[in-house]
C-alpha cells in the first residue's frame, strides 16, 4: 500500500515518460529479437493524456479524463509479422511481449541465429520544441467556458432548438519508435476538436445538424474560436433543415462543396489507394500505375506536412517523416499510400503513412491530409452547369466495402433547379463505385479548403483532413424516398 | 511453442485496488467512491492463401475511477495504469474533475448495487494458442475458396480468442467480479465471374472458446452468401414490400435503441417521452426485450457497470412500450429501480445489450402466407444493412441505408448490385405487416424475418 504524503491536490502530474535513456533497454530488446532470427523489430512506446467535455443545454454535464501507457512490438520474419501490445512497460513486461511475438513467428527469444544489428541511430526528438503542449493547451475552466458561451450563443440565434450540445476534445501523445534498422525517434502530438450540435422541433419536424473543427500542433488554436459565428451557420442550417422534405431519389448530377465534401474521395477512391487494399486483393486499381483512373480534371493528393492540420505529423508511428503523395495526377494514378509491411508486401515505397490509433494496434497505410487539387472553375460556374440536379452543403460519414462500393450521407442538401439553388433537402444518401464515379468528376473549382475529420479502419480510429474545391459529379446515385 | 506464457498473468488485484483507494479517500475524506476495472489477454491471426498473415497478442487492462467530493459533486477519471502511482494520479484526475460535476444530475450507487447476482454459468475455456489457431484459420480459408470456383481470395478474416476479467466495487463495500473466455471467428469472401463485378459475403460466430466454434458452418454461411450474390442486377427505384432477415432487422433496432433509453429520452434525443410508456409505438404484433442474460448472449455479464444485475427486461409489449433502459440516475428520476444498462462514469451512459424480438401470439396470422422462402410475389429481402454510423439520423427517426439484399421474384432470388433503402423507423415499426413465427439466433441477438411494405428502395437504374 503506498503511503500519502502530500495531499493528492499536490502531486506533480509529470507527463513526459520517454528520453533517449531508453536507448540501452530498446537496444537490449531489439537485440534479442535479432539474435533470435527476426528480420525486423519495431518497438512502438506510447504515452496519453485525454480530455473530453460535454457542455448540454448552459450546463458542463461531463467530463472525462483518462491518461496510460502502453507499448508495441511489432516482428517481421519473411512477409509475415507478429504484433504484441501490452501495458507493462517494465522490462520484464516488454521482454514477455517480445517473447510473445517471436514465438508467434515461431523464434525463441534466447536463440543465436544470427548477429546483425548495429544499434539505434542517433536520437530525433521531434518532440523537443512541444514540451508545454500539455500545459499550454485549453484547462479545464477554459474549455468548459468556451463551450458553455457556444451553447449560449446557439440559444441567441436558433429558433425551435431544443437540445444544445457542445463538445471539447483533447488529445495529447507521447511517442517513441525504435526499430531494429536503427530508427529510433520521439514526439509528441497534440490534437483538439471542438464542436457543437442542435436538435430542432416543431411538432414532427426534426433537424439535427453540428460543426466539428479540429487542429493539431497548436496549444492556442481554440482560445480564438469564433463561436458566435459556427452557432450563427449551424441555427440558419438547421432552421433550413427542419421543414426540408426528403430528396427524391434516382440518378443526378451534383455539386459536392468544398472542406468535407472530401468525404467522397476519402471514401471512393482514398482507401483503394492504401497498400493494405493491394494486399487484401480489394482495390480495383493494383495494376493501375501510370494509367487513367480518373477525369482529367482530376489530381489528388495525401500529404502529412500542412502545419496545423488534422491529418500532419512530424513522424507517422513508424518513426518515418511524411510527405507530400501525389496519388492522382490530371487523372493518371502515380502513386500509392505505403507503410513498412505495404513495401515489404508489395513493393510500393514508404510515404510516411504508417499509422494507428494507439499502441494496441499495429500501424498500417493510411490517409493523412488527403485532398483533391483546385481547377479553375467557380464554384457559381458548377452549379449553373446542372439543369436539374443536387448540391451538396454539408456532408455526413460515409464508408466503403470491400468490393470498392462506397457510400456517405449528405447532412444539408439543396436542390439545383435551372442552374440555381432551389429549396433545401434531406435524407439523401449518395452510393457509387470507385472506378465508375472517378471519371464523373467532370469539372473542379478553385476554392479548396480542408475539414478535419476522424477515420475508422483496420489501425483503428485516426485523425486526418479530407479536402476538395466545389466539385461537380456528372452522375451518381441519390439515395432518397 | 509455450502456451503457458498466453494465459493471463495479471489479474486484477481487487484488494490491493481497494486498500489504495480507501487510503487514498481517507486522506482528502472523501467518503464515497467506485470503479470499474478490466483486464484481459487475447491472442488472434489473420491469414492470406494458406500463409499466415498477421498475427497478434495484447495484454490489456484499464480502470475507472468515480468520486464525489464534498459538494457531493461526482468526477471520474479512466487509466491504463493500475500500478499505485496510477491509481493514485487518477484518484487526483477523479477529484479535479469533480470540481466541474453537474449539480442538477448527480449519479449515485445503485440500490441494487449488492443484490444477488444471476450465475451465468459461464464455462472457462483453454486457450489453444496461435499455432492452433493459424491451423484451423489456414484450412477454414482453404476449405472456403474451394467451396466454389468464383471465390478468389478471403481478404478478411480472423480466429481470435479473449480472457478477460471485469469488476465494480463501491465505498460502501459492493463487490462484482466476472471472468470469461470468448472466441471468434469471422470468414469474408470475395467471388468474381468473368467480365462480372466482384461481390462479397460473409459469416461470424462467437463461442465461449475456440473448440466450441462452428466453424463449418462459418465456412458454409460464408460461402451460400457469397455466392448467392453472384447473380447480381440493377433494380429500379420505388416503393416495396420488403423482408428483413434477422440480422438486418436488428441491426436496425440498435441503432435506433435510443427509442428505448431512459438517458436520450431525459437529454430530449429520443423520439420517446416519458409520457410514451404505455403507449402504442409498434404494430401490435412486434414484441422486443433486451435479455443481457440470454444463454446464446456469448458476451452476456450479470452486472451493469454500476453493479447493477442484468435481466431480461420487455421494452415492447404487442406494439405497447411497456419500459426504457435505465442507469440509477434516469431510474431516480423515473421513480423505478435501475434496470442493468448502466456505463461508468459523471454522466452515466445507457446502452442495450441482447434485443430479442419476437411475435406477440394471436396477432396477424392472417398473414402467414408471407414467409420468406416460400412466398410467390416480388419483394425486396434485406441481408444486412451497411453505413449506419452515416445513414441513420436516430434523433429526427430518419434512414437511408445501403444494404445488402436480393430482389425475390417468383421465388428466384437476384442479388441487388447496390441500392439504398430509406424511411422513418417510426412508420416502419407501425407497418410491420409480419413478423415469421420462427426465430433466428444471430451474434448479435435473436430475431425472426420482418416483413414491411412499401418501403422506399433507390437502385442504380
Amino acid at each position: 500500500m503506498i503511503t500519502i504524503k502530500n495531499s493528492i491536490t499536490d502531486i506533480a502530474l509529470k507527463s513526459e515518460a520517454f528520453n533517449s535513456q531508453w536507448q540501452s533497454k530498446l537496444e537490449n530488446l531489439l537485440a534479442l529479437g535479432k539474435a533470435a532470427g527476426a528480420d525486423f523489430i519495431e518497438i512502438f512506446l506510447e504515452n496519453i493524456d485525454h480530455l473530453s467535455i460535454l457542455a448540454e443545454q448552459d450546463s458542463i454535464t461531463s467530463v472525462s479524463p483518462s491518461f496510460g501507457m502502453g507499448a508495441g512490438i511489432r516482428v517481421f520474419r519473411d512477409k509475415r509479422d507478429g504484433f504484441v501490445c501490452t501495458n507493462d512497460l517494465s522490462e520484464s513486461g516488454l521482454q514477455e511481449a517480445l517473447s510473445q511475438a517471436l514465438d508467434m513467428l515461431g523464434l525463441e527469444i534466447n536463440n543465436l541465429v544470427r548477429n546483425d544489428f548495429d544499434g539505434l541511430h542517433l536520437y530525433r526528438n521531434y518532440g523537443e520544441g512541444k514540451k508545454n503542449w500539455l500545459s499550454e493547451s485549453l484547462g479545464l475552466n477554459e474549455a468548459s467556458k468556451l463551450l458553455l458561451l457556444g451553447t449560449t450563443k446557439l440559444n441567441d440565434y436558433g429558433k425551435n432548438i431544443s437540445v444544445r450540445r457542445g463538445s471539447y476534445s483533447r488529445s495529447w501523445q507521447e511517442v517513441l519508435v525504435a526499430g531494429s534498422d536503427g530508427t529510433f525517434a520521439r514526439d509528441i502530438r497534440l490534437h483538439q476538436s471542438i464542436g457543437l450540435n442542435v436538435l430542432s422541433t416543431d411538432k414532427e419536424h426534426r433537424s439535427s445538424v453540428g460543426r466539428r473543427y479540429g487542429t493539431s500542433a497548436s496549444p492556442d488554436d481554440f482560445r480564438n474560436w469564433d463561436s458566435d459565428s459556427t452557432a450563427e451557420e449551424l441555427c440558419e442550417s438547421a432552421q433550413k433543415m427542419l421543414y426540408a422534405d426528403y430528396v427524391e431519389a434516382g440518378q443526378k448530377p451534383v455539386v459536392l462543396a468544398n472542406k468535407f465534401g472530401g468525404v467522397i474521395f476519402h471514401e471512393a477512391c482514398g482507401h483503394l489507394l492504401e497498400t493494405t487494399q493491394i494486399e487484401r486483393g480489394t482495390t480495383p486499381f493494383a495494376d493501375k500505375i501510370n494509367n487513367k483512373i480518373a477525369h482529367d480534371s482530376v489530381t489528388a493528393i495525401d500529404e502529412g506536412i500542412t502545419e496545423g492540420a488534422f491529418g500532419s505529423l512530424s513522424i507517422d508511428d513508424e518513426g518515418m517523416e511524411p510527405q507530400r503523395t501525389v496519388l492522382i495526377e490530371n487523372g493518371v494514378l502515380k502513386r500509392f499510400i505505403s507503410d513498412r509491411a505495404g513495401e515489404l508486401r508489395t513493393g510500393h515505397k514508404r510515404t510516411g503513412s504508417g499509422r494507428r490509433q494507439n499502441h494496441t494496434f499495429a500501424s498500417a497505410s493510411r490517409m493523412r491530409n488527403t485532398y483533391i487539387a483546385p481547377g479553375s472553375y467557380t464554384p457559381k460556374q458548377l452549379i449553373e452547369s446542372i439543369d436539374d440536379g443536387l448540391y451538396c452543403k454539408s456532408m455526413g460519414g460515409g464508408s466503403v466495402g470491400p468490393t470498392g462500393q462506397f457510400n456517405f450521407s449528405v447532412e444539408e442538401g439543396y436542390l439545383i433547379k435551372g442552374g440555381k439553388l432551389d429549396k433545401p433537402v434531406k435524407g439523401a444518401t449518395l452510393i457509387g463505385e470507385a472506378k465508375e464515379v472517378m471519371p464523373r468528376i467532370s469539372m473542379c473549382a478553385n476554392d479548396l479548403d480542408l475539414a478535419a475529420g476522424f477515420c475508422g479502419s483496420i489501425s483503428g480510429n485516426i485523425y486526418v483532413t479530407v479536402g476538395q474545391p466545389h466539385i461537380k459529379v456528372d452522375t451518381i446515385t441519390v439515395g432518397g424516398r | 511453442m509455450n502456451q503457458q506464457a498466453y494465459k493471463p498473468r495479471n489479474p486484477i488485484n481487487t484488494q490491493r485496488i481497494v486498500d489504495t483507494l480507501n487510503n487514498l479517500a481517507k486522506y482528502e475524506s472523501i467518503k464515497q467512491w467506485d470503479l470499474g476495472a478490466s483486464s484481459s489477454k487475447d491472442i488472434s491471426v489473420q491469414v492470406d492463401k494458406g500463409k499466415p498473415k498477421q498475427l497478434k497478442g495484447s495484454q490489456r487492462s484499464s480502470i475507472t475511477i468515480r468520486v464525489w467530493n464534498k459538494q457531493g459533486l461526482v468526477g471520474i477519471t479512466s487509466t491504463s495504469d493500475l500500478s499505485e502511482l496510477g491509481l493514485r494520479k487518477a484518484f487526483e484526475g477523479a477529484y479535479q474533475a469533480s470540481k466541474f460535476g453537474n449539480p442538477n444530475d448527480i449519479p449515485d450507487f445503485s440500490s441494487l448495487a449488492k443484490e444477488p447476482l444471476t450465475n451465468l454459468h459461464k464455462p472457462i475455456i483453454e486457450f489453444q494458442g496461435i499455432k492452433r489457431l493459424l491451423e484451423i484459420l489456414k484450412d477454414a480459408e482453404n476449405q472456403l475458396l474451394n467451396m466454389h470456383s468464383s471465390i478468389k481470395n478471403v481478404p478478411y478474416n480472423g480466429l481470435a480468442e479473449t480472457n478477460f476479467e471485469r469488476i465494480y466495487i463501491n465505498s460502501q463495500g459492493a463487490n462484482r467480479f466476472i471472468k470469461a473466455t470468448q472466441a471468434s471467428l469471422y470468414l469474408y469472401a470475395r467471388a468474381q465471374e468473368d467480365n462480372r463485378k466482384p461481390r462479397s459475403a460473409g459469416a461470424i460466430r462467437l463461442a465461449h472458446g475456440v473448440k466450441e466454434l462452428d466453424i463449418n458452418a462459418c465456412i458454409e454461411e460464408a460461402s451460400n452468401r457469397t455466392i448467392s450474390h453472384l447473380n447480381y442486377n440493377q433494380i429500379n427505384t420505388g416503393r416495396y414490400l420488403v423482408c428483413f432477415k434477422p440480422e438486418a432487422f436488428l441491426e436496425l433496432m440498435g441503432a435506433f435503441s435510443s427509442m428505448f433509453n431512459a438517458r436520450s429520452v431525459l437529454d430530449g434525443v429520443s423520439l420517446t417521452k416519458k409520457e410514451s410508456l404505455g403507449k402504442k409505438i409498434a404494430s401490435p404484433t412486434l414484441s422486443l426485450f433486451d435479455n443481457a442474460l440470454h444463454p446464446s448472449n456469448i458476451n452476456s455479464c450479470n452486472f451493469d457497470g454500476e453493479g447493477t444485475p442484468t435481466s431480461n427486461l420487455c421494452l415492447i409489449n404487442g406494439g405497447v412500450l411497456e419500459n426504457f433502459l435505465h442507469s440509477e440516475a434516469t431510474a431516480r428520476q423515473f421513480g423505478v429501480n435501475p434496470t442493468g444498462h448502466a456505463g461508468l462514469g459523471a454522466k452515466v451512459s445507457v446502452g442495450a445489450d441482447w434485443l430479442v424480438i419476437e411475435r406477440k401470439e394471436g396477432e396477424n396470422l392472417l398473414l402467414n402466407k408471407l414467409k420468406h422462402d416460400e412466398y410467390n410475389d416480388t419483394f425486396i429481402l434485406i441481408e444486412g444493412l451497411n453505413a449506419l454510423h452515416a445513414g441513420v439520423k436516430a434523433s429526427q427517426g430518419s434512414f437511408s441505408l445501403p444494404f445488402d439484399g436480393w430482389l425475390v421474384q417468383n421465388g428466384v432470388k437476384t442479388s441487388i448490385e447496390a441500392a439504398t433503402v430509406a424511411g422513418d423507423i417510426r412508420d416502419v415499426l407501425n407497418n410491420i405487416i409480419h413478423i415469421e413465427a420462427d426465430q433466428e439466433i444471430t451474434h448479435q441477438g435473436i430475431c425472426p424475418h420482418i416483413w414491411i411494405d412499401q418501403l422506399s428502395v433507390t437502385g442504380e437504374e
